[in-house]
């Protein structure tokens, strides 16, 4: 069997949709919703490079460069704002974010 | 790129100034420590004004540069106008809260400057990549600065719901990028419109509809709003002004540009969803906002109604709908500055007030203050003559010329329910029996931005049609030929 464009596609989509039904329906632990985030962007990576590959054009491969570094940096912004939130109060369970409600 | 020069990157200018000025600040703060905050927070105004005026000295045309990725022209250039004095005005508001509150880290004005230049280049994207940078250069320092009040549980929390929120809505975003991409071949607005025009496919289809969702988190926009009441509450009222001020200008900015420019040929399909987009805001932002008592949480339902009405002039899709909601961001912004000046200065024993009932007896102990937030209140529920009643009527009036019959009606009736909690504050202000006094200073920079913001909204009444001309200049702009 040959792999065609969409089958990159549906392993992306199955990953993005598994990363968004992680965030979800985890309730243990906000790490788990920071892996949950770097598959969502990790998933549309693979879209990238497939559809860069199957159109014989680098853009794409261009914005899953853009895309690493950035998530780098998200996932740096995101684990020191983690970190204040453990410091101040104790936790980083997800029921935990609740001081407000409305 | 062989025809490179530095005269191709002059449309530039006003964001390379910015981001080399945030550099120098950046070792200014890292050599002299907290105590310079002050000293920062000033020379990012002036950096402010002076990028303002290096865009108002372009020569108003149209000019593209990076190879097509970024746009400058009359539009992008009212926009800027409008997000800088935002952050001048927010800058301004910050220092004496801060001082304070003891919240004295240099890198605050800093991080507004930063995001100011995502939100800079936000407007002027004209290339999917530079979209998604500059948005993820705003949204990163604005994740930074909800957070920035790091040893208080709520700013911490408020942080931290806003950053993962945030992270989804990129991801969404992406996604549809990614489609939009695979299906159109190309990330440059102009090639993607032309793509679009030729040949619409289903794929292309969901890549909008998922662009839109990521960007309406972006706005607030009913149903992705979930996190404003929170992190307009959790974070330091400095920086929820800022928030309400700014970053949503932006994105009603960048929004507008890929409508109208690579998914015009979508316009059946991106009108719907605005439509509900506008609908939903204007319901939940009305009638969620009745049962509030944190000042600061009444203020976030109010934004997310504004949204609505603001979203109405995309969904009309004209020229009059585009400068409406220039106009209305415009008048909007004004009158949030004023009405965060006042909160920002209800003080009692070193505490910053924040309920709705803490406003009661301002008219007793600080009657000016009082008086101008009933100015403002007013303006904001809509009442005529002050700017804020000539901002939805243009809204109203342009949608109503689009056929939009349903939607301006959602709008005039929502904005009766909202009138009722905006009229509530000043019920409390004047009538409810005053508590003990407040603590008095207030700076003269916060006074300018009173006198400023009331002094347009009182007598924007004299030359009504100055301002209107100017924001519809720029949008004919954005708007295909055909139509305008």
């Amino acid at each position: 069997m040959e792999i065609e464009l969409s089958h990159y596609l549906s392993l992306a989509a199955i990953l993005f949709t598994i990363g968004v039904f992680g965030i979800f329906l985890n309730r243990r632990n906000v790490i788990i919703i920071l892996m949950c985030i770097e598959l969502m962007l990790l998933a549309v990576n693979i879209n990238f490079v497939a559809f860069s590959s199957f159109l014989g054009d680098l853009t794409g491969q261009v914005f899953t460069m853009f895309i690493l570094t950035v998530a780098a940096a998200e996932a740096a912004i995101g684990l020191a704002i983690l970190v204040v939130f453990f410091r101040t109060k104790g936790s980083i369970g997800v029921e935990d974010i609740s001081a407000m409600k409305g | 790129m062989s025809d490179f020069s530095l005269s191709s990157l002059m449309p530039l200018a006003p964001e390379l100034f910015l981001a080399v000025a945030g550099m120098v600040l950046l070792v200014v703060g890292a050599f002299m420590g907290n105590r310079s905050l002050r000293l920062i927070s000033w020379a990012s105004v002036v950096c402010y004004g002076i990028a303002a005026v290096m865009v108002v000295s372009g020569d108003g045309g149209r000019a593209e540069t990076l190879g097509g990725m970024f746009v400058m022209d009359g539009y992008a250039e009212l926009i800027k106008i409008f997000i800088l004095v935002g952050l001048a005005v927010s800058a301004i508001l910050s220092i004496q809260y801060l001082y304070q509150e003891q919240i004295l880290k240099f890198e605050y004005p800093i991080l507004i400057l930063f995001s100011g230049i995502g939100m800079m280049l936000m407007v002027s994207a004209h290339d999917l990549l530079s979209l998604y940078v500059a948005l993820e250069l705003q949204s990163l320092s604005l994740y930074v600065l909800a957070a920035i009040r790091r040893t208080h549980l709520r700013s911490a929390e408020s942080g931290m719901k806003y950053f993962i929120l945030g992270a989804i809505s990129s991801g969404v975003l992406l996604f549809g990028i990614s489609l939009i991409y695979g299906y159109t071949g190309t990330t440059n607005f102009a090639l993607i419109g032309q793509a679009l025009g030729a040949e619409i496919s289903l794929g292309a289809l969901i890549g909008m509809v998922f662009i839109l969702a990521g960007l309406a988190f972006k706005v607030s926009a009913v149903p992705f709003h979930m996190w404003t009441p929170d992190v307009y509450e959790g974070a330091p009222t400095s920086v929820t002004a800022f928030f309400a001020l700014v970053p949503k200008l932006a994105a009603l900015g960048l929004i507008a540009r890929l409508v109208f420019e690579p998914f015009y040929p979508l316009q059946d399909d991106w009108v719907q969803i605005i439509w509900i987009l506008s609908a939903a805001s204007m319901l939940v932002g009305a009638f969620a906002g009745l049962r509030q008592e944190n000042i600061k949480r009444l203020l976030a339902y109010s934004s997310i109604g504004n949204m609505g009405y603001a979203l109405m002039g995309i969904a009309a899709g004209t020229t009059a709908g585009l400068s409406g909601l220039i106009f209305y961001m415009a008048v909007y912004m004004i009158m949030t500055a004023g009405t965060f000046a006042v909160i920002l200065s209800m003080r009692r024993q070193d505490v910053n007030l924040e309920k709705i009932s803490d406003l009661a007896g301002l008219s007793h102990h600080m009657p000016k203050l009082a008086y101008i937030l009933a100015i403002l209140m007013f303006s904001m529920s809509g009442i005529p003559p002050l700017a804020g009643f000539f901002g939805k009527f243009v809204i109203f009036q342009s949608a109503m010329e689009s056929h939009l019959y349903v939607l301006a009606v959602i709008g005039v009736l929502t904005s009766v329910v909202s009138a009722y909690y905006y009229l509530r504050v000043i019920k409390v202000m004047f009538f409810d029996t005053p508590a003990e006094p407040y603590d008095g200073h207030i700076s003269w920079g916060r006074w300018i931005v009173l006198a400023g913001s009331v002094g347009f909204i009182l007598l924007f009444i004299i030359s009504p049609s100055s301002l209107l001309d100017i924001c519809r200049t720029a949008a004919v702009y954005l708007i295909p030929s055909s139509l305008s």
